[in-house]
């Protein structure tokens, strides 16, 4: 074995790899997106995600060696959910004056997300696990593993649309808004986080505070709602659909 | 900026403990971040501490959905073989929910504040 080859034996099995790699590519990614006068279209996250998949093809390391060193990362996921009451504590006032609006929209955002989704996923032909995976989408990562376990889809599955869709929804978010001509900052920030969760919170961030916490605030009540009604709703229509079993 | 962290995660932690113990869907941190906006609430000196942490950890929100992102390497063969049904769905789910939502929040409010403000 030559001495390079030693270094990356022992490198590969540390976390440090796995952790510096995460970093690097979205710096990377996002520097890119800085450059494009942050395009929609340059998402850093599919950007660092494109990045870290060709390395680790190229590499022939295993997702599971790379995420024992990306969990670190990946755990920040809970407490950042946590710390977006600060950004909702500082909206407060706009809260109270709409909450009965945003109440409405996230009702229907949350079964036109799941449903749709379902629905026409059915009508093109997809699998039973690929349908319940693909329900609980619009929802955050760990939240939305934790619901396509309980109905039976595949967990890791459901990460991964997770990840797609708050990609599309941070891709499409202002030109469809634009097209539709909705100007409030509170109600883009809110179809956002309904729709893409925290990838489109992330993006809505980058455009104000006022849309972020907005944003987030509808990330966090649309895992709450999706919670509660996933888990019934999305076995029932794919029984429904695909006729038993 | 210890003192923020710490907040954070013990709200994380009550929540996960009252998520497990009362047998709730309801993920943790969600119960969290309602926990820490009650405290908010109840003392708004807090917020001044909490602040620059929680907000130095969402200005990087997406680099966090990085490491669950790259598992798309996993899943390359059913993608394969779904691609279409896949790609559709969520694009044009993704579409509607925010079309759907944003259109019923300015509607149902520009509604409200017309029955509130008849003219």
């Amino acid at each position: 074995m030559t001495r390079v080859d030693s270094i990356w034996v022992y490198l590969a099995t540390t976390p440090l790899l796995g952790l510096t790699a995460t970093l690097l590519a979205y710096l990377v990614a996002f520097h890119l997106y800085e450059r494009t006068g942050m395009n929609p279209l340059a998402n850093p996250v599919a950007m660092s995600v494109a990045l870290l998949v060709l390395l680790l093809l190229t590499t022939d390391t295993s997702y599971e060696t790379y995420f024992d060193g990306a969990q670190f990362v990946h755990f920040l996921l809970g407490p950042a959910t946590v710390a977006l009451a600060v950004p909702l504590y500082d909206q407060r006032a706009r809260l109270a004056r709409l909450w009965l609006p945003l109440t409405l929209g996230l009702a229907a955002g949350v079964s036109t997300a799941i449903c749709s989704a379902v629905g026409i996923a059915w009508l093109l032909g997809a699998s039973r696990e690929t349908l319940l995976s693909l329900a609980p989408k619009s929802v955050t990562t760990p939240i939305a593993m934790g619901i396509a376990e309980k109905i039976g889809g595949l967990p890791s599955l459901t990460a991964v649309f997770v990840i797609l869709t708050g990609m599309a929804g941070a891709i499409m978010a202002r030109p469809l808004l634009n097209l539709l001509r909705i100007d409030a900052h509170e109600a883009r920030g809110f179809a956002v986080g309904v729709a893409a969760h925290g990838i489109g919170t992330a993006r809505a961030f980058q455009v104000s505070e006022q849309m972020g916490a907005f944003a987030g605030l509808a990330m966090g009540l649309t895992a709450l709602v999706t919670a509660f009604t996933a888990p019934w709703l999305a076995p029932l229509m794919v029984r429904l659909l695909t006729g038993g079993g | 900026m210890l003192e923020a962290l710490a907040a954070l995660l013990l709200a994380q932690t009550i929540g996960e403990v009252l998520s497990y113990a009362l047998g709730l869907p309801v993920p943790g941190p969600v119960l969290g971040m309602v926990l820490l906006m009650i405290l908010l609430l109840l003392r708004p000196d807090t917020v001044g501490m909490l602040r620059p942490t929680s907000l130095a950890l969402l200005r990087h929100l997406s680099l966090l959905f990085v490491p669950a992102g790259v598992g798309v390497m996993v899943h390359f063969a059913r993608l394969g073989d779904e691609w279409l049904p896949i790609a559709v769905a969520l694009i044009v789910s993704t579409a509607l929910a925010i079309a759907v939502t944003a259109v019923v929040v300015v509607w149902s409010a520009r509604f409200l504040a017309r029955r509130d403000d008849p003219r």
